[in-house]
């Protein structure tokens, strides 16, 4: 059986993890090197790192930063975030990563997704997508731009038609749910899970094992991803996945 | 030193870095005058069946590798190098590989006997059902190896098949005959397992090499 995926999420800025990570143990804890190790110990199935450099000169640090994960750890890895063209992915995958994530330049300019998928297979091209619940349209609706701009797509829509133009995976966000570390979005994951044929990784909300269990049991997800808690060590990747393990999900 | 070969079509970056990372020299190339000089060859490989063979052939490194493996030299294909070294594919019309192995390459189907869609990509951590005792797997009993594909080897010859993963199809992960290997899955991004089995691959090329010329 093919297991499900615990992911930690490690936000980088100007080549420095941030978002007040709080690991004692840890030599340098805003080192994303340093970090990643950390969380391949504990049992992490992959990471993603999400780039939110604001300037040229940090999403150049974000090159170094790829090719020093890459050479030091043996799971796979997603990078996100400043994704806007073809020669973006390049340099990423070329650097090391395994995957690249696209948000909003894909909403932007759907035909890239194709253009990434065509180039270097569809296993390498994750979508990304924010999704809010939107009462006029009774569903949810994609934002791009980090939330702040509402587009017109619908979430599974969406979801479908990226996948028709060559994503590989999904990566949800609830917007709704994020933060709240009351559990993942459950009837969004199984709506976007069950509207599309590639593997879905839910994401925000996610408080503690009984989060996972049910993202993966109730939302039917393939992955399930969280940040804070595992920086603030409320929880461990450990903890999680011996809990699942426990509840009868299938995990490495 | 292992030669790894470089076509346009691999993830040679991850590959190299494992290597590295275990101390063992390698060469990436695409000259078989420089290929020749390593004690085994690793054929990476991500992308399409019929694009990886047509850069294969036309730097004519298709004939390159059959005269050496013919010759004894070792070889481990990688994801989609373990598919080419299978007689032909399915992927995007019906292409003809490498023929070092017997059997052949089609799409894992995403439905069930019974009608039931599930995914394709296989992606993620799966297990390993292990069938036969391998050099590639000495010290390897247990664990979950990392996968990403969409097509899958379907093969008649059993004696080929070291390990399998449970999918809705049985999938090929650990194949192997004589001095020819493939891995479905990424050994180097497998964590400790798929290192092991790198290892084992450098340690099978040592104990062979230099005699391997005149078997």
């Amino acid at each position: 059986m093919i297991t499900k995926r615990i992911i930690p999420c490690l936000d980088v800025k100007d080549g420095r993890v941030v978002k007040g990570v709080q690991f004692v143990e840890l030599r340098d804890a805003g080192d994303p090197v340093e970090l990643a190790k950390f969380y391949d110990e504990e049992g992490a199935d992959e990471l993603v790192f999400l780039d939110i450099s604001a300037s040229h000169e940090g999403r150049k640090t974000m090159v170094h930063v790829v090719e020093e994960v890459a050479s030091q750890l043996a799971i796979p890895f997603t990078v996100g975030g400043g994704i806007n063209a073809l020669e973006d992915m390049k340099r990423m995958l070329r650097a090391g990563a395994d995957k690249v994530s696209l948000n909003t330049a894909a909403v932007l300019n759907p035909t890239l997704i194709t253009e990434g998928s065509d180039f270097f297979g569809a296993q390498c091209i994750v979508v990304a997508i924010d999704a809010k619940y939107d009462e006029s349209l009774q569903s949810w609706r994609v934002y791009t731009h980090g939330g702040r701009n509402a587009t017109n797509w619908e979430v599974i829509d969406w979801a479908r038609e990226a996948v028709k133009r060559g994503a590989g995976e999904i990566l949800l966000t609830s917007m709704d749910k994020d933060g709240e570390k009351s559990g993942f979005d459950l009837a969004l994951t199984k709506a976007v899970s069950q509207a599309v044929s590639v593997p879905v990784i839910a994401s925000g909300g996610a408080g503690n094992g009984q989060d996972f269990v049910d993202a993966f049991e109730k939302g039917e997800a393939d992955a399930a991803l969280a940040a804070s808690i595992f920086h603030y060590k409320e929880t461990s990747v450990k903890e999680i996945k011996s809990y699942a393990k426990q509840q009868g999900v299938s995990i490495r | 030193m292992i030669g790894i070969i470089d076509y346009g079509m691999g993830n040679l970056y991850s590959v190299s870095k494992a290597l590295e990372r275990l101390n063992y020299d390698y060469i990436i190339s695409a000259d078989p005058a420089e290929l020749r000089k390593a004690k085994g060859l690793i054929l990476p490989g991500v992308g399409a069946f019929k694009d990886a063979m047509e850069q294969l052939n036309q730097t004519k490194l298709t004939d390159f590798i059959k005269e050496e493996v013919a010759k004894g030299m070792p070889l481990l294909g990688i994801c989609l190098g373990m598919q080419l070294l299978f007689e032909e594919s399915d992927e995007n019309g019906v292409t003809k590989g490498l023929e070092l192995l017997k059997g052949r390459v089609e799409r894992i189907p995403g439905i069930t006997a019974e009608g039931q869609t599930y995914k394709v990509p296989h992606m993620g951590w799966n297990s390993l059902d292990f069938h036969q005792q391998s050099a590639l797997l000495d010290g390897i009993s247990e664990g979950h190896v990392y996968f990403v594909h969409s097509y899958y080897v379907k093969t008649n010859d059993q004696d080929v098949l070291l390990a399998t993963s449970p999918y809705d199809v049985e999938v090929p992960a650990v194949v192997g005959k004589e001095h020819v290997f493939g891995t479905q899955f990424h050994p180097e991004k497998s964590s400790a397992i798929g290192m092991q089995m790198l290892q084992n691959y450098a340690n099978f090329l040592e104990k062979r090499s230099p005699s391997y010329e005149q078997i």
